[in-house]
């Protein structure tokens, strides 16, 4: 986030004070945490104790004592160390919008939440104000030239402390995001959070982890995998942000899938859900619940494979004919592909045809999964730690979206891969030079669909029922809107889309009438402003840019540094 | 109009006919655009297409590589009769260029060359995921292939290099080496030399010896009748559709009805374009 900047002349003139101003900023801040904010403390946590701070307020100091550091870097004894290398200066600016954005927050949530303006305490005045000066302090201190951060030669444990370092912020920063109970604190979490990524963007620290990210590509995603691992041993077995955990991963592995077709082969399918659908009625089916019509329970796994074959059979009657058409038909037949499943289900309870589905009643009382001899219903003890039912499910599902990630990043670094790429980038040259466009097409349908199967039937389990109404139209737009807003093609982007997209409404129930109006406001800014989503692949940024010259000769230094 | 004659030389001994494409017709509604077309070639051969616009020249290409179907006549191929299907033809071993560059822009040299070893590698998704010794044995003499044929059209140093960013005349080279990397027998390149100046033109004609020294027929089409009529053993003429000449160069730049079919009688003069003209060759053979 950017205002525009002053005129330079003004700058100048006043650039000796921005630096004692924003001093001063930061320690208002501070000193105003440490004062009540709220009379009222029923609200956002407890705010109202004087002496020591409390909950946001802490999210206050830590941004303060950033901006502090941020300050010592543009003068001071941090100079000599990474001033050379940060840009504390367009760092700070960007920490103090954010700053100034959370101290609104507070006062706006503390006047609507208790009754008027004259809930505020002192310590919100000050801190307000501390974060107003920071933030007048921040536009006067001059931007200066830096090196290259790229050039940075770093030790190698020390790229793994940082990623480490990171890696443990995403993770108590979820733990933490999903411990605030009402909205107000959540939404000025996010606000916090937004500020430190901002000022990470800003400073060049994320150019800087992003080289590292690359560098270290092996301990990344160990480290990644690690978080997810741990998460549930944060939440001292309570089930309630598990339970949305779960969901979350379901989400993220099903757009995963979806991002093979959509992503790599550059497929539009408006009607992946269907593939969720049949996995979660194939589990469902054959999992001997009272309502089941097929008294047969083979091994789960036996399930798996079952769930994904069905759904991949049905990608595969779905794809063949339509896929030898382009694009926009088969957008319109996957549409209605997801329809007539929705409706089959709806329709195959006796009545109409043989009842495979029970209809609109669904199937009902799944019984937990059980694998040998563990029950995934009963909580287990780990090293005195209780996980709950949806833990046991959240690391199936965790090792599930491992192999989905593994199926899609593998399949991309190959022939295949290559092939998919060249399709999208001229589909006739590619079948020229003797790529199986239509073969290529038809295995990323069905791969896709395999795999939605698998996370299907986990789902089905999970979820202890299965309707027709739980596969409508909208899932697969938003399972859409996940890639698109994440980043298409890209493995961190969708996981981080899908991960906004379900939690969001989960945590922010007041604004779930919005939903839609929201989703379709954020796509449409993305569309316009950074049309290759929050994270973007070289190659998508490349593509939605075809006429951005300078970027092209950018991304192609960066190759050619690589391939060194 | 004289003709100079010239000493014939000894015609080179080719092998056996790779391709051997005859009455090839392709009719669009109305329009006969190609019209009952004979073409022989030979391993080793290098033969010449040329013609005004308009006369058919690429639409006979994308009849022999199956992007289009032709509406008559057979192509075969070393010998079996050639399925109008661009994936079958490829596998077959005909490659072609495109008149106008069709490279994967986004993608990086070495990466386009590595899509051309598509046809000749094997190996599928269950393969790509499990990633055994086979599947990085294969990978990687796709690499060492595509790094070699770059190395051969002289792009040895622009691997890295996204195809878009490359100059004019590098993207040529580097469709004739995605071309080359699907183990052709026989290469077709549709004006290899369009907006080349005449030091990459000559490069270009350099380029397509060593082709052609390293076992592989060559047809090209071209306007540029210096180049054409130095490079090629053969060359065929087409005038709306039709074969207008064959024979080697030395008797297709003195037939007058070529030069007619350039120049125009001053009946239909609006669809002529004086520089293709052999005339403007300006190397004496040929004088109106």
């Amino acid at each position: 986030m950017s205002f525009p900047t002053l005129p330079d002349t003004f700058v100048a003139k006043h650039a000796a004070k921005g630096w004692p101003v924003g001093l001063a900023g930061v320690a208002l801040v501070i000193i105003g945490s440490f004062m009540s904010w709220s009379f009222d403390r029923q609200i956002l946590g407890d705010l109202s104790v004087y002496g020591y701070p409390g909950g946001l307020q802490i999210l206050a100091i830590i941004a303060a004592l950033l901006a502090l550091a941020l300050l010592l870097m543009v003068k001071g004894p941090l100079y000599s160390v990474m001033g050379h290398w940060l840009d504390a200066a367009l760092g700070l600016r960007a920490l103090s919008v954010w700053l100034l954005i959370y101290m609104v927050g507070i006062l706006v949530a503390i006047t609507t939440e208790s009754s008027g303006l004259v809930n505020i305490d002192p310590g919100g005045w000050v801190s307000f104000v501390g974060a107003l000066l920071l933030f007048a302090g921040s536009r006067v201190i001059p931007l200066r030239e830096l090196r290259d951060l790229s050039e940075t030669k770093v030790p190698g444990w020390l790229e793994i402390a940082g990623i480490a370092v990171v890696m443990a912020g995403i993770l108590f920063g979820a733990a933490y995001a999903l411990a605030r109970e009402d909205a107000w604190s959540f939404v000025l979490f996010l606000v916090f959070a937004g500020g430190v990524i901002a000022a990470m963007f800003r400073t060049g620290t994320m150019t800087w982890f992003s080289h590292v990210a690359t560098r270290q590509k092996k301990v990344l995603t160990l480290a990644a995998f690690a978080v997810a691992f741990f998460f549930p041993f944060t939440q001292n077995g309570s089930d309630a942000n598990m339970s949305i955990a779960t969901s979350v991963l379901i989400f993220a592995a099903t757009a995963m899938g979806l991002n093979i077709v959509v992503g790599l082969a550059g497929l539009l399918d408006l009607g992946y859900i269907a593939f969720l659908g049949s996995g979660a009625y194939v589990a469902a089916s054959l999992s001997q619940s009272a309502f089941a019509t097929i008294g047969w329970k083979p091994p789960f796994l036996v399930v798996m494979l079952v769930g994904g074959l069905v759904a991949a059979t049905l990608g595969l009657i779905i794809g063949s004919p339509t896929l030898r058409v382009s694009g926009d038909y088969l957008a319109i037949v996957t549409l209605g592909f997801g329809e007539i499943f929705r409706f089959s289900m709806f329709n195959l309870d006796g009545n109409n045809g043989p009842n495979l589905t029970n209809g609109p009643n669904g199937i009902p009382g799944i019984p937990e999964l059980e694998i040998g001899n563990f029950n995934f219903g009963d909580p287990h003890t780990v090293l005195g730690i209780e996980l709950g039912r949806f833990s046991n499910y959240y690391f199936v599902l965790l090792l599930l979206l491992g192999f989905i990630i593994l199926v899609f990043s593998r399949l991309n670094d190959s022939r295949i891969g290559r092939g998919w790429i060249a399709i999208r980038e001229d589909e006739k040259a590619a079948e020229a030079m003797g790529v199986n466009v239509f073969g290529l097409k038809i295995l990323a349908f069905a791969v896709g669909a395999f795999l939605a199967g698998l996370a299907g039937t986990l789902k089905a389990h999970q979820d202890g029922a299965v309707s027709p109404d739980q596969y409508i139209f909208l899932e697969s737009a938003f399972l859409l809107a996940a890639i698109v807003l994440g980043g298409m093609g890209t493995i961190a982007g969708v996981l981080i889309g899908a991960t906004l997209l379900k939690l969001l409404p989960e945590k922010m129930r007041f604004f779930s009438e919005y939903r839609l109006l929201l989703f379709g406001l954020t796509l449409v800014l993305m569309m316009r402003f950074r049309p290759e989503g929050l994270v973007a692949s070289r190659r998508r940024k490349l593509e939605f840019h075809e006429e951005d010259e300078e970027l092209a000769l950018a991304i192609e230094s960066e190759l050619v540094e690589e391939a060194k | 109009m004289t003709v100079t004659e010239t000493v014939r030389q000894p015609a080179p001994a080719f092998g056996e006919p790779v391709l051997e494409a005859a009455g090839v017709t392709m009719r669009f509604g109305g329009l006969l655009a190609v019209n009952d077309v004979n073409l022989t070639v030979r391993e080793g051969e290098i033969v010449g297409l040329i013609g005004p616009n308009g006369a058919g020249k690429t639409t006979f290409f994308n009849c022999l590589t199956g992007l289009y179907k032709p509406t008559g006549g057979q192509v075969r191929f070393a010998g079996a009769p050639l399925a109008p299907k661009p994936r079958a033809v490829v596998r077959a071993g005909m490659a072609r260029t495109f008149q106008n560059i069709r490279l994967f822009a986004n993608m990086t040299a070495l990466e386009n060359v590595m899509v051309g070893r598509y046809c000749r590698t094997s190996s599928m998704a269950l393969t790509s995921i499990i990633r055994g010794p086979k599947f990085r044995r294969e990978e990687r003499a796709t690499r060492d292939r595509a790094q070699e044929l770059l190395e051969f059209v002289g792009l040895g140093k622009s691997t890295e290099h996204l195809a878009r960013n490359m100059p004019y005349g590098d993207q040529r080279r580097l469709e004739i080496a995605r071309a080359l990397a699907t183990d052709p027998k026989l290469i077709l390149l549709d004006e290899p030399t369009a907006g080349m100046n005449p030091q990459e033109t000559r490069q270009a004609s350099d380029l397509i010896f060593k082709i052609r020294d390293s076992g592989l027929s060559v047809v090209v089409i071209e306007h540029d009748m210096r180049f054409i009529f130095n490079l090629c053993d053969r060359v065929l003429c087409l005038v709306r559709g039709e074969t207008l000449v064959e024979g080697t160069p030395d008797e297709v730049q003195s037939d007058p009805r070529v030069i007619e079919a350039y120049i125009g009688t001053g009946e239909d003069e609006d669809e002529e374009r004086p520089q293709d003209a052999p005339a403007a060759d300006g190397d004496g053979e040929v004088t109106p």
